[in-house]
């Protein structure tokens, strides 16, 4: 595949996108969004463009994921940012954390 | 105008507000419910600025600012954040923004803050974005100066306190590692902690290593710092190098432990600490089960408890670093202090006799005074 197409194809992939309640500030209360990206952190790069301030809450500045957060694309668990998604996938931006 | 007295919680930051004369006050809030609320600082140099270092259980760090004194708040387009690290070293990322200093006086819009791990950052946009100090972030001491957990929430950088003769002369406090001071406005850090002591460390007069819990310079005298340290009360006078053991002037069964200490805004012999007990496994409860602030009004050279309307016994509370404050009311100082069991206690007298303002507030992390 050529490489301009690869990038025409990454900036036109949509990825429904299911938001946990805690970043809701951020997408104006919307559980479910839209992004755009071929993999996780262009998805994210994305989300933060539109919601500024919400990547930083879940990604750290050393691309770690951070402790009580966890991504999924469909029922995969991301480990690397650089995970793939493909046209019709949904990336689940989820929080997990007990105690009081 | 208003008073307002900023309280950042566990759970969320609440504002108390009165009029001039500081006798009835209405708890308002709260905002940011759910989000750990570490320090709150409303900007003496423009009072309509106040900043709010927030993160939840599940999200990560981050800084609110209101520009309308609270009203509305924007998030921080930079919050503080590690320099990407390099191959081979240990990755750091700020886990809390735990500590906020307004900059100096002839520098508006700068900031400082500290973090967990032990990071300084600052911002030459009120806030709106951060950068790392590498001066002190980068030093090749530090590794070697900051050691350890420091604290059950990690390393802490905190008491970030600014000359107001010298824009250029800092301080700040880590736990574990001790006071630092930078003449060079951070580009160059030495450490300033001899005379404290760390009897958690083999060595009996260590440079570094000890656990600073909160540093304060003297507004109007700033050659005179005072700290409330892990192993006692400390003042230092400079040019001195070698802090003295104020804290030794406590009673013995009380001891000199605890977390703050605040000054009196123009006297620098005044000051108050709220002590804790600091025996055995360290419970950190006020002692006995017997709140109690003392004061001393000769730098140290001898302290009195302040106890009149606390509990007379039962109340197995502390006082955490930024959660005590005076306020700026001259003659009638006030001061204030909130709890670990989330109550907000006042005084209109110097600490003569005690209020409560507040009660059922999650755990109180900081209280500080603002006008407006």
């Amino acid at each position: 595949m050529a490489r301009g197409s690869r990038v025409s194809i990454s900036e036109r992939t949509v990825v429904t996108t299911r938001v946990a309640s805690p970043f809701r500030s951020y997408t104006d209360g919307r559980a479910i969004v839209e992004s755009r990206g071929a993999t996780v952190r262009e998805a994210l790069a994305d989300l933060d463009r539109r919601y500024p301030g919400m990547r930083f809450r879940m990604i750290d500045e050393q691309d770690r994921i951070r402790p009580h957060i966890r991504l999924y694309v469909n029922t995969d668990a991301v480990e690397q940012l650089d995970h793939r998604i493909g046209r019709g996938d949904t990336l689940h931006l989820i929080c997990a954390l007990s105690g009081g | 105008m208003a008073r307002t007295l900023w309280v950042g919680t566990r759970k969320g930051l609440f504002a108390l507000r009165s009029k001039e004369s500081r006798r009835d006050w209405k708890l308002v809030g709260p905002q940011f419910l759910g989000h750990v609320i570490h320090h709150v600082v409303q900007d003496p140099r423009d009072p309509k600025v106040v900043l709010v270092a927030a993160k939840t259980g599940h999200l990560g760090p981050t800084v609110f600012r209101s520009s309308d004194r609270g009203r509305s708040w924007k998030e921080a387009s930079q919050p503080p954040a590690f320099r990407r690290s390099g191959e081979g070293e240990a990755p750091k990322a700020v886990d809390a923004v735990f500590w906020l200093t307004a900059g100096h006086a002839g520098e508006s819009g700068t900031w400082y803050a500290g973090t967990s791990p032990a990071g300084l950052f600052r911002s030459e946009d009120a806030g709106a974005s951060w950068q790392p100090v590498a001066g002190f972030n980068d030093h090749p001491m530090n590794p070697t100066w900051i050691v350890g957990q420091g604290s059950p929430i990690g390393q802490l950088l905190h008491s970030v306190r600014v000359d107001p003769r010298d824009a250029r002369h800092l301080y700040l406090g880590v736990s574990s590692g001790g006071v630092f001071e930078s003449t060079d406005a951070g580009a160059d850090w030495r450490p300033l902690n001899a005379g404290c002591a760390a009897d958690f460390m083999p060595d009996p007069d260590p440079q570094y290593g000890h656990d600073p819990h909160c540093v304060e310079v003297h507004p109007t005298m700033p050659d005179r710092l005072y700290q409330q340290n892990h192993c006692g009360i400390y003042r230092l006078d400079r040019p001195g190098q070698r802090w003295s053991r104020i804290g030794d002037a406590m009673p013995r069964r009380i001891g000199d432990i605890g977390f703050p200490i605040v000054l009196h805004p123009t006297d620098p012999d005044k000051a108050w600490v709220f002590p804790m007990d600091g025996t055995t496994v360290w419970p950190r409860t006020s002692v006995d089960g017997k709140p109690a602030v003392y004061a001393t009004h000769n730098g140290g050279k001898s302290w009195h408890r302040l106890d009149r309307g606390l509990p007379r016994k039962q109340g197995w509370f502390t006082v955490l670093r930024q959660a005590m404050c005076a306020d700026d009311e001259g003659k009638k100082l006030g001061l204030y202090f909130g709890t670990t069991s989330g109550e907000i206690w006042a005084s209109r007298n110097e600490g003569s006799s005690w209020t409560c303002l507040a009660r059922h507030l999650p755990q109180v992390f900081s209280v500080t005074w603002g006008n407006g």
